[in-house]
């Protein structure tokens, strides 16, 4: 049977240097996190979250302690063997979407694949596969201006599941929406996790993170409490 | 990342800045069109002067006057005569056909008509040696120079010149040069301009003719011709005309000629040689151009990385390898150049057909060039592209997607 964790990470800390001036942005995380998961990260602006979502879509590298992704240490990887983590084994979802603005959602959703060498023809049925999943069938041609703050995250995260990643980062994606257009994103994310997807995401909104199963709460770039939501017994 | 993907996502950033991309390009344009401008014309001039070459035969030693020195002292100009002319074709052994030439500006009437031409006394080997052939009427022979005949070798624009006779007409007409009177034996071929020499303006009439009965008894040649029957034989001719024109004139060896000889190939290799230097000059033009051009385009690429940091910032998130941001920015630095590169040879070969027709300059694009030309506007491309999209392969994920 395969290893159940899928994130591990042992004193990871991330050291901002301005000027004399040193930002202890994450100091000395240890977390766990088995596949299956929907963990949510909380804590007060300015904890750390994004900073350590970004270290574990290894977008980012730490300074100090070590980071295991499927039981391998990621700070042993080579560039390209990174991108192509980011490419199979990570979905990210952002705050601010970061969808290319003059690219139709398709296009958008296609990237990954693209950067996968998925030829053109699986790439489109796949791609059209996910912006259906997430109720998109009929904005496939829209262009990230031409559509809604939800239609836009909804495109990001069919863009983060195209590639099937063994991990679904969101951070705070419904920072942006309104909270109708929030709780369907949840609702998404949820059934996503139902089915078997592992999901981290950073919110700092009780409500949000009521969704998840798992809430773990930053302080000060350290791990300040790590509990199961109530709901979950109930619904187990 | 397939390589189609790349070029298409190339291509759109080049589609989105339009106007950028063609001001960008410009530069290329500008220093290609040069190029391919500079070449046709040196190529059209390497082609007329093959041309002349050929029209005035390779094989003709042309023997001028030089000065004459005493003692390292110039005693004034030199002088050749007939028996120069005479000694050079009785002692070369049949090596050499010889003809003098003895000529002047001169009045020529025909009926109500006068023109002044260009009077040539020579031998019947002249036409000979430079291939001339007869439109109508005959040639004079040796024996009508000895008898000092007055017969005329119109050039073939000279019925025209006298009222525009045909042709027909004027052969066994009378004209008269300088007041003397000649019947019209022969018109020649049309010869086209060849170097310094106009043929078909010209009138040959016999050079004891001229020297006797039209010059005034002067045995003063203006040059003497003398050929090989093969260019291979040059040499061994201009050894034969060094030495009996040394004894003609009493010169001893180790001291200077008081005659000059020239090879009319080398006549013209002379100005090809200042043809060459004027196109390595336009050359050295086209390459700072093309130099300011590249600096243009890396200049640009700089601003597109920078704009597009965001932009690169998410398709590294995405798993986008260095090596797909540095093919995506070099294809679109190598495909703006080589965009260039096209609409330069476009520009370039429009410029050259102005300048055969408003110059009347030849010119002629060669295929060689247009493909060196695209090549080359494709290599600064990728040399000129290399560095801004280096900077945009190492842009670091995270601080990417952070640019504001
Ligand atoms: N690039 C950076 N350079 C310097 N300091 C940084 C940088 N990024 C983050 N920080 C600092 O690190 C600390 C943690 O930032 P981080 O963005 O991780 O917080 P966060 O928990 O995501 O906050 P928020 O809820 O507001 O998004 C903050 O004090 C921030 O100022
Ligand atoms: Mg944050």
């Amino acid at each position: 049977m395969k290893d159940q964790v899928i994130i591990r990470t042992r004193g990871l800390t991330k050291h901002y240097v301005l000027g004399a001036e040193t930002v202890r942005a994450v100091r000395g995380v240890d977390l766990v996190i088995e596949r299956g998961e929907f963990v949510a990260i909380m804590g007060p602006s300015g904890s750390g979250k994004s900073t350590f979502m970004n270290m574990i879509g290894c977008l980012d590298t730490p300074t100090e302690g070590d980071y295991w992704l499927n039981g391998q240490l990621v700070s042993d990887l080579s560039d390209d063997q990174l991108a192509r983590v980011r490419n199979r084994e990570i979905g990210f979802v952002f705050q601010t979407f970061n969808l290319l603005p003059r690219a139709t959602a398709l296009h958008n959703v296609e990237l990954p694949l693209i950067y996968a060498g998925v030829g053109s023809k699986e790439r489109q049925r796949r791609a059209r596969e996910k912006l259906e999943l997430v109720g998109l069938g009929d904005r496939m041609g829209h262009k990230p201006p031409e559509m809604s703050g939800g239609q836009r995250q909804r495109v990001a995260v069919a863009r983060a599941l195209v590639n099937e990643p063994a991990l679904l980062l969101a951070d705070e994606p419904t920072g942006n929406l309104d909270s109708v257009t929030s709780q369907d994103i949840m609702a998404q994310l949820e059934q996503l996790n139902e089915s078997g997807q592992t999901i981290l995401l950073v919110t700092h909104e009780r409500d949000i993170a009521q969704h998840a199963r798992r809430q773990v709460h930053l302080k000060d770039g350290m791990i300040e409490q790590d509990f199961l939501n109530e709901h979950v017994e109930t619904r187990a | 990342m397939l390589l189609f993907e790349i070029i298409m996502v190339a291509m759109g950033a080049v589609r989105a800045n339009v106007l950028r991309s063609a001001l960008t390009t410009l530069g290329i344009v500008i220093g290609i069109a040069a190029v391919i401008t500079m070449v046709a014309l040196g190529e059209g001039a390497q082609q007329r002067v093959q041309e002349e070459i050929n029209r005035m035969g390779t094989s003709i030693l042309t023997i001028r006057p030089g000065q004459q020195m005493w003692g390292g002292v110039s005693r004034g100009d030199a002088q050749l005569s007939i028996d120069d002319a005479i000694a050079l074709r009785a002692e070369s052994n049949g090596l050499l056909r010889v003809s003098p030439e003895q000529q002047s500006r001169m009045q020529v009437t025909y009926g109500r008509w006068n023109s002044n031409t260009q009077i040539m006394g020579v031998w019947p080997e002249y036409f000979e040696m430079y291939g001339h052939e007869l439109q109508s009427g005959r040639w004079f022979d040796q024996g009508e120079v000895q008898g000092r005949r007055r017969l005329a070798v119109l050039g073939a624009n000279l019925p025209e010149t006298l009222g525009d006779t045909p042709p027909e007409l004027l052969v066994g007409a009378n004209i008269q040069i300088r007041g003397i009177i000649f019947e019209v034996i022969g018109i020649l071929e049309e010869k086209g301009d060849a170097a310094w020499v106009r043929p078909d303006d010209q009138i040959f009439i016999p050079q004891s003719t001229a020297q006797y009965r039209v010059m005034g008894g002067r045995d003063r040649l203006n040059s003497i011709y003398a050929a090989t029957e093969t260019p291979d034989e040059l040499d061994v001719g201009f050894a034969e005309i060094d030495r009996i024109m040394r004894r003609e004139h009493r010169i001893k060896v180790g001291e200077d000629a008081d005659f000059n000889v020239r090879n009319s190939a080398d006549l013209l290799e002379t100005r090809n040689e200042a043809n060459r230097t004027f196109a390595l000059l336009l050359a050295g033009i086209a390459a700072i151009s093309l130099l300011v051009g590249g600096i243009g385009i890396m200049n640009i690429m700089l601003v597109s990385v920078t704009e597009r940091t965001r932009e690169i910032g998410i398709r590294k998130a995405l798993g986008a390898t260095k090596r797909a941001i540095m093919t995506q920015f070099l294809v679109e630095a190598l495909f703006l150049c080589t965009l260039g590169g096209l609409l330069g040879v476009a520009a370039g070969y429009a410029a050259s057909e102005a300048v055969t027709r408003l110059a009347e300059w030849d010119t002629s694009v060669a295929p060689e060039a247009v493909i060196t030309a695209i090549v080359f506007s494709a290599a600064v491309g990728l040399f000129f592209g290399l560095w801004p999209a280096r900077r945009a392969a190492i842009l670091d994920p995270i601080d990417a997607l952070r640019y504001e």
